[in-house]
């Protein structure tokens, strides 16, 4: 194929992905740089204002939060998503697809509509608590949101179909010879376990705690829906800041700043699997 | 001892994971406007109104339409670059493959803003375009990732054996590649489908005041007062789901499109 077809044949995408993705992060930079004026957002002058603002209490506790709930989300996540994803794999055909078209139904929920139904589950008049209480892990039914565990079960189920969908085809994939020679060898199942699979899928494995942490830091809905104010992450703050405060210029600021913290985790991923030394 | 652990955590998983569809379809069935689970007093008035609201069916039929847009865009976007990565292994296309997966990879709110901030400074903010261009580049890496699959999956025995027997470039793509990679391909398109569908923040973000999709308005009746009527929406959403992936799974191998082994090897 000559030269200029292929440049026709990418003339597109490249236009598409270039027009979207460079150019409006580099306008993001340029906003969270302007003087805040709903009027005017392009407006000329320059202005750290909303980046001195990231340093006030509330941007750095929201951070903070952020950060928290994205590493739990993504330990939580991959700590039930990993076995299911291993024991889905080990399945008859018929149940394999059986979970994974289960799986993907859970994906064609809305964020807005899982969050509802959480609401609906933790509520104090139908929902767990009364289940607890039967069980004697309660003392009298009571509302179990908004709290920062509802955020947290909420935002789990919305990230474990991405964490399955993530593993399933290295697990897939896996040697089963591997694992069976370990057996042979005298290994018990968990360590042929810990020993062969869990080296063997680290790249994966981080990708999903990745996926996972980015699909936290970025959720809108579920905390607003069932946490207080107290509890809410820097991505609350942002869209707030954009729709209701109209202050553009710190909604981008903040989002450069997650921007940053995302890449941070992504690097900090990628040098934990390099760098780990093969058992 | 194992295996009923196995089964237990199966089971408790699968409850966790059942539980707000349960909830959702339940809800649905109330005879009641409020909120009740179980549901008293099953009915179907609530698919009724569903049915008969020119505001509901309006976010349905819009959100219908951006999602078969957007998957659509995204799939045009999505093609040409795997092919290129595959067979001329383009950088040019691997750079392009590498930058079109970062949008997925940023924190939803943050994309929200930076698609706010992009039609804004065009002064076209509030169009239904706007949803449309934004879901397909955030989603863009799924039919990416299932068409590479597919273009991986290729033998090159079966490509070479074509140009032995005189096949030109043309039909080798018509013949040999293009019936291997049309599932990979419309699972791909699913998959934006279903994510555009439910997609909340960007499309409130850019357009959500002028192009009510479903999510939003569910979202803007929740702050407003809850009816059950929103769940029937998301009833037919998931009864949409879970058709489009079981029939997925019918006419092809839906393992093998997740990337997992192929049936009957090994």
């Amino acid at each position: 194929m000559r030269r200029w077809q292929l440049s026709v044949l990418l003339s597109w995408p490249a236009l598409a992905t270039l027009a979207l993705t460079v150019v409006p992060v580099w306008l993001l930079l340029r906003i969270s740089i302007a003087p805040p004026d709903p009027a005017a957002p392009w407006g000329a002058g320059l202005t750290f204002e909303a980046y001195r603002s990231l340093l006030a209490p509330d941007s750095i506790h929201a951070l903070r939060r952020s950060l928290q709930l994205a590493v739990v989300v993504g330990i939580v996540s991959v700590g039930a998503g990993f076995p299911l994803t291993y024991f889905i794999t080990r399945m008859q055909r018929r149940a394999q697809v059986g979970w994974l078209v289960f799986l993907l139904a859970t994906l064609t929920l809305s964020d807005v509509l899982i969050a509802f139904s959480w609401q609906v589950m933790l509520s104090k008049r139908i929902g767990l608590s009364r289940i607890f209480v039967a069980l004697g892990l309660m003392q009298q039914p009571d509302s179990l949101a908004p709290s920062v565990g509802a955020i947290i079960a909420c935002l789990t189920y919305l990230v474990i179909p991405f964490t399955v969908l993530t593993l399933y085809p290295a697990l897939s994939q896996l040697d089963r010879s591997l694992i069976e020679a370990a057996r042979t060898l005298g290994a018990p199942a968990w360590r042929a376990f810990t020993s062969v699979v869990l080296p063997l899928t680290r790249v994966p494995t981080m990708v999903a705690f990745v996926l996972a942490a980015v699909l936290t830091l970025g959720s809108f809905v579920p905390p607003v829906a069932l946490g207080k104010p107290e509890h809410w992450p820097m991505s609350v703050l942002i869209g707030n800041a954009a729709l209701a405060g109209h202050n553009l210029p710190r909604a981008a600021a903040m989002s450069v700043l997650l921007l940053v913290v995302t890449a941070l985790l992504a690097l900090g991923a990628v040098r934990a699997v390099r760098h780990r030394p093969t058992p | 001892m194992t295996a009923i652990l196995r089964r237990a955590f199966l089971g408790l998983l699968a409850l966790f994971l059942a539980a707000p569809l349960i909830v959702v379809t339940g809800v649905s069935f109330n005879g009641t406007a409020r909120m009740n689970f179980p549901p008293q007093h099953a009915s179907l008035i609530w698919y009724g109104n569903f049915f008969s609201d020119p505001g509901w069916m309006s976010a349905l039929t819009l959100s219908a339409v951006i999602a078969a847009l957007a998957s659509l865009v995204a799939v045009s976007i999505a093609l040409p670059i795997a092919y290129a990565v595959w067979r001329f292994n383009s950088r040019a296309a691997m750079a392009l493959q590498g930058l079109a997966r970062v949008s997925f990879l940023l924190p939803a709110v943050v994309v929200s803003i930076v698609y706010l901030v992009f039609w804004s400074a065009l002064g076209h903010a509030g169009h239904i375009e706007d949803t449309i261009l934004s879901h397909a580049v955030v989603f863009v890496t799924l039919p990416l990732t299932t068409i590479g699959l597919g273009f991986q999956s290729i033998d090159s025995a079966l490509i070479d054996a074509a140009r032995t027997l005189g096949a030109r470039e043309g039909d080798v793509l018509r013949t040999v590649i293009r019936p291997i990679i049309l599932p990979y391909l419309v699972s791909g398109l699913v998959f934006v489908f279903i994510l555009s569908l439910n997609e909340y923040i960007i499309a409130y973000m850019v357009a959500g005041f002028e192009v009510e999709t479903l999510p939003i308005k569910v979202f803007n009746n929740l702050r407003m007062g809850f009816t059950p009527t929103m769940c029937v929406g998301a009833v037919l959403f998931m009864l949409l789901g879970v058709l489009g992936f079981g029939a997925i799974a019918w006419v092809g191998d839906l393992p093998k499109l997740l990337g997992g082994r192929t049936q009957g090897s090994g």
